[in-house]
């Protein structure tokens, strides 16, 4: 086995008896980018690979072990595009509060950044102003988005671990579309201090990894307050690694029936099915329950989310920094650096969240869909005061191919149907793998517990996976 | 016809706080350009904003000082829009639930008090400042995020000078709370106007227009007496007049169409989601309610109570913080029964070579002992009042005592009568047509008999002794 295709864990280990170097770890994942990156393209850009950002620390926790990082994310120094033409070449000159963190804990900071949709618009990685990355178990299909360069990098042994982000499903999707694990921590867990805004109220960094221990790791350090992040919040950080126990019994699983209906994949269906008796076969107990206004989640999302996107990126004019296209004229400077610099999707879900917040709309709009928002978290609300966790699926099918949904938004949107709730309630949720279809995708098991409960996603999620190999399964490339 | 003036005011004032609304850069005046920035206030992606607990206390403590209600959860907005000074293409502002609301401001004109309501005090960040210049225009964003408090007045104000009025009141309270230079050549404080005009007595505004540019209170008081004008002409001549911004031009003296109401834009304002709710609690505010100082009416209030002055020359006293606790700590030092006698010499003498000099009472250089010592002199009839005027210029000139400069300038008063009497003589002779008026029953002719023998002593004789003898030789 090479290096590349260990856990982090196993990794440190390794380090820690001085085994392997960090420089050898590195090497083995240039020499994987180097054979298999022109196929699956995870990465949004090549040629900086030497430029990697090394803080290793003979001491530290990650005794300089690489990691993979989303192009949304600000890492000083090095390129951060949020594949978009409009930011091209910009280099922050600022880590985001994770990145500081990877940092002051020995975590060498890859400089190739993960490929992305466009500022995080898209479940597919199509809307990426690089191109497409395609699935490693696939490469004609898409390795879902908006995360889909983090999680085919580590799908495909091209990163040890990764971080991602996700608004509305952004890491589990592609986690799930990839047969990796992928974690949405609670809102205002992860400080998104010097993470590109998407939509501030839904935006949550989390990490995508080979196993749920890394996971649990790379929680335990990217977790915590940030006094430069109003959002975040001040709740002690427990040890995401004590949860691993590897014992559910006399659990009790919610399993939300509006999540088992028409659109959902009978071949996903049935997988998803086995994992639930899978959990009860470990001692869990399973009921139905109900999530009344589910069918809301996705017209409430992408009202809030579209609106606080047109907010968020109005910055991007070509005043400062980025794209920009000159002109003697103000006004057509900004228009033709908008319309040169943003995608068709960026420019979709502009006009859409404009549109949501202009005068004479905003209350049957905007205001209406902040209402409805609180509905959806009360209804898991009230489910958590009965059980520990919610299981469902993640994505209702596995993954599409490339140009499948391209042209049509609607459908593209409906992929993220199991996931924007979570974000909605702002709760968390991991994606783990849970099987494979006929053709051999994988399909990703979702569990969602209420907020800073992320120890009983672990606990979860570690026994299922103690207990099946279908972590282990690596696709062939 | 006979039109009412209806005015309302929106001034915004610049908090001197340390640091910025939402990020950590000081917001000194002056510096190079674009030396106070960093990636929050520059906008730059993935900044985040946190708030300024200092700028809301202030917000807080105006807001209690103009009698406002206080929310008990106030949060904020994005006002968005797109101009070059404005980094992020919004401006994070208040719109629906603002700090405070429904508070009110007394003003006095020509005496009369009134009181004037407050819509609304909300607090916003500053944004930056375009230099324009021949091939190019810059962006210093300096100012941008400095916290800015709008205080919105109702359409109470019903005159220019009522305005005017209304500014000299609200400075002196923010001067008073110490929360703002409040200095509009620097642009501490921004002043724009909505006017109207309607036929007296009717209930419905009539067209509004906004002014701008206005950069001092005279020159707001200028381009509203200019707009009254210009709207009362067309209302006489019937004109169509157009809801419309305008702004003033301090060169030409008249106000000059910019945009009308078509131009207006929607602001999109909605939750910025990076701050979170604020609350507001009764702990809180009566916490700040302790730190409120003495406001300019109860100053007033209390010396006319205390020190027994008149409305007219306690008001004159408490317009500066600083003046008013400068004339407090000679009054309260004067030994003399009767305090308004310090209070007469403060607002007569003191104020004029004050505002000969260009300086504020309180910057005067002038040891109190000896304004107290100088006004002994004039008590016990040693000099008289005029030469006091001019021992305490001196004083302030060249920091010498009263005694010296009296002594020094041989002004010692006479008020030995035989001193004075060959004088006294002298001038009776010499001015036969006022003693006849006097002993017509003319009392003004024996003022100007005393003045002619003050003349002839150059000054020293004392005019009470004076007066007295030429009474008592006449009668």
């Amino acid at each position: 086995m090479e290096l590349n295709q260990f856990t982090a864990h196993e990794l440190l280990a390794k380090l820690k008896n001085k085994e392997v170097s960090a420089e050898k770890i590195l090497l083995s994942l240039q020499e994987r980018i180097h054979k298999t990156e022109p196929k699956v393209k995870a990465y949004a850009r090549v040629g900086e690979v030497e430029n990697s950002a090394a803080n290793p620390s003979a001491l530290s926790l990650l005794k300089g072990l690489p990691i993979t990082i989303k192009d949304n994310i600000c890492t000083a120094g090095l390129t951060t595009e949020c594949c978009s033409k409009i930011l091209r070449g910009f280099r922050p000159p600022y880590d985001a509060t994770v990145i500081s963190k990877l940092k002051e804990n020995g975590a060498t900071i890859f400089a190739l950044k993960a490929n992305m949709d466009e500022f995080a618009f898209g479940s597919s990685c199509e809307n990426s102003y690089f191109g497409p990355t395609h699935n490693p178990w696939d490469l004609e299909c898409v390795p879902g988005g908006s995360s889909g360069g983090s999680a085919a990098a580590v799908a495909s042994d091209e990163a040890i671990w990764a971080l991602g982000s996700d608004t509305g499903g952004s890491i589990r999707q592609p986690a799930s579309f990839c047969g990796v694990v992928g974690l949405k921590p609670t809102y205002g867990r992860v400080s998104r201090f010097g993470l590109i805004a998407f939509a501030s109220s839904l935006d949550q960094i989390g990490p995508i990894t080979k196993d749920v221990q890394d996971a649990a790791i790379l929680s335990g350090i990217i977790c915590g307050h940030d006094p430069r992040d109003s959002t975040s919040v001040n709740q002690e950080v427990p040890d995401y690694t004590k949860s691993l126990t590897g014992d559910i019994k006399g659990l009790k699983i919610g399993i939300p029936k509006e999540y088992f209906v028409a659109g959902l994949d009978t071949e996903v269906k049935s997988i998803i099915e086995e994992a639930i008796d899978k959990l009860k076969t470990l001692g869990a107990f399973t009921d139905p329950v109900s999530l009344p206004h589910t069918e809301y989640a996705v017209p409430v999302y992408y009202i809030i989310a579209t609106a606080e996107a047109s907010s968020n990126l109005a910055r991007f004019d070509g005043v400062q920094y980025g794209y920009r296209v000159a002109s003697d004229n103000l006004i057509q400077m900004y228009k033709m650096t908008r319309a040169q610099g943003f995608g068709p999707e960026a420019k979709r879900r502009i006009l859409l969240g404009t549109f949501a917040l202009s005068h004479g709309y905003y209350d049957a709009y905007y205001l209406r869909a902040l209402k409805v928002r609180t509905l959806i978290k009360q209804d898991f609300d009230k489910v958590f005061q009965d059980f520990d966790c919610i299981v469902a699926p993640t994505s209702p099918t596995p993954a599409f191919k490339i140009g499948e949904r391209a042209q049509d938004p609607l459908k593209m949107y409906l992929s993220d149907i199991y996931t924007i709730s979570v974000n909605l309630a702002g709760i968390p949720a991991i994606s783990i793998p849970c099987g494979f279809t006929k053709k051999g995708l994988p399909v990703g098991l979702q569990i969602m517990a209420k907020p800073f409960n992320e120890e009983m996603l672990f606990r979860v999620a570690h026994t299922f996976e103690q207990n099946t190999d279908w972590h282990k399964i690596k696709p062939k490339l | 016809m006979k039109y009412q003036t209806v005015i309302g005011l929106e001034v915004h004032v610049q908090l001197n706080t340390k640091t910025k609304a939402f990020c950590g850069c000081s917001t000194d005046f002056g510096k190079a350009p674009n030396s106070n920035v960093c990636p929050v206030c520059l906008g730059f992606p993935g900044s985040l904003p946190v708030y300024n607990r200092e700028a809301l206390n202030s917000a807080i403590k105006l807001a209690l000082a103009f009698n406002c209600q206080i929310q008990e959860h106030t949060k904020f907005d994005r006002k968005n829009y797109f101009y070059p000074d404005l980094p992020k293409n919004y401006q994070i502002s208040q719109y629906d639930l603002p700090l405070s609301r429904n508070g009110y401001l007394d003003i006095f004109t020509n005496d009369t008090p009134k009181r004037i309501g407050i819509t609304r005090v909300h607090l916003e960040e500053d944004a930056g400042k375009l230099i324009h210049e021949a091939q190019a225009s810059l962006v210093d964003f300096n100012r941008t995020g400095i916290p800015l408090l709008e205080i919105v007045s109702e359409p109470d104000l019903n005159s220019p000078q009522e305005a005017f009025d209304y500014l000299t009141s609200l400075k002196s309270i923010i001067e008073y709370l110490d929360v703002s230079d409040c200095d509009m050549e620097k642009g501490s404080l921004r002043c724009d106007a909505n006017i109207s005009l309607r036929i007296q007595g009717a209930k419905e505004l009539g067209v509004k227009t906004e002014l701008k540019n206005m950069n001092s209170f005279k020159g707001v008081k200028d381009a509203l007496t200019f707009e009254v004008q210009r709207q009362t002409k067309l209302l006489e001549t019937q004109e169509v007049m157009l809801q419309e911004t305008r702004l003033w031009d301090v060169e030409q003296g008249i106000t000059v169409s910019m945009r009308t109401k078509e131009g207006a834009k929607d602001y999109r304002y909605f939750p910025d989601p990076d701050l979170t709710v604020f609350i507001i609690d009764q702990a809180m505010i009566a916490g700040i309610k302790t730190q409120l100082p003495e406001l300019p009416q109860e100053k007033m209030q209390r010396f006319i109570k205390e020190y027994g002055l008149t409305e007219a020359d306690a008001k004159i006293l408490v317009s500066t913080k600083n003046d008013a606790d400068f004339a407090e700590q000679c009054i309260r030092e004067y030994p003399g029964k009767d305090k308004k006698e310090m209070a007469n010499w403060i607002i007569g003498p003191l104020l004029s070579e004050a505002n000969l000099r260009k300086v504020k009472l309180h910057e005067l250089k002038l040891d109190k002992k000896e304004l107290i010592s100088l006004i002994g002199f004039v008590q016990r009839q040693d000099i008289s009042h005029l030469s006091a005027k001019n021992v305490l210029s001196q004083m302030i000139d060249n920091g010498k005592t009263a005694q010296a400069l009296i002594k020094e300038g041989n002004l010692q008063q006479i008020s030995n009568t035989e001193e004075l009497a060959a004088v006294i003589e002298t001038v009776i002779r010499e001015n036969v047509k006022s003693v006849d008026d006097f002993k017509a029953g003319k009392t003004n002719a024996l003022m100007y008999l005393v003045g002619q023998v003050m003349k002839k002593s150059a000054g020293k004789a004392n005019p009470k002794v004076v007066g007295e003898i030429i009474r008592r030789r006449l009668s």
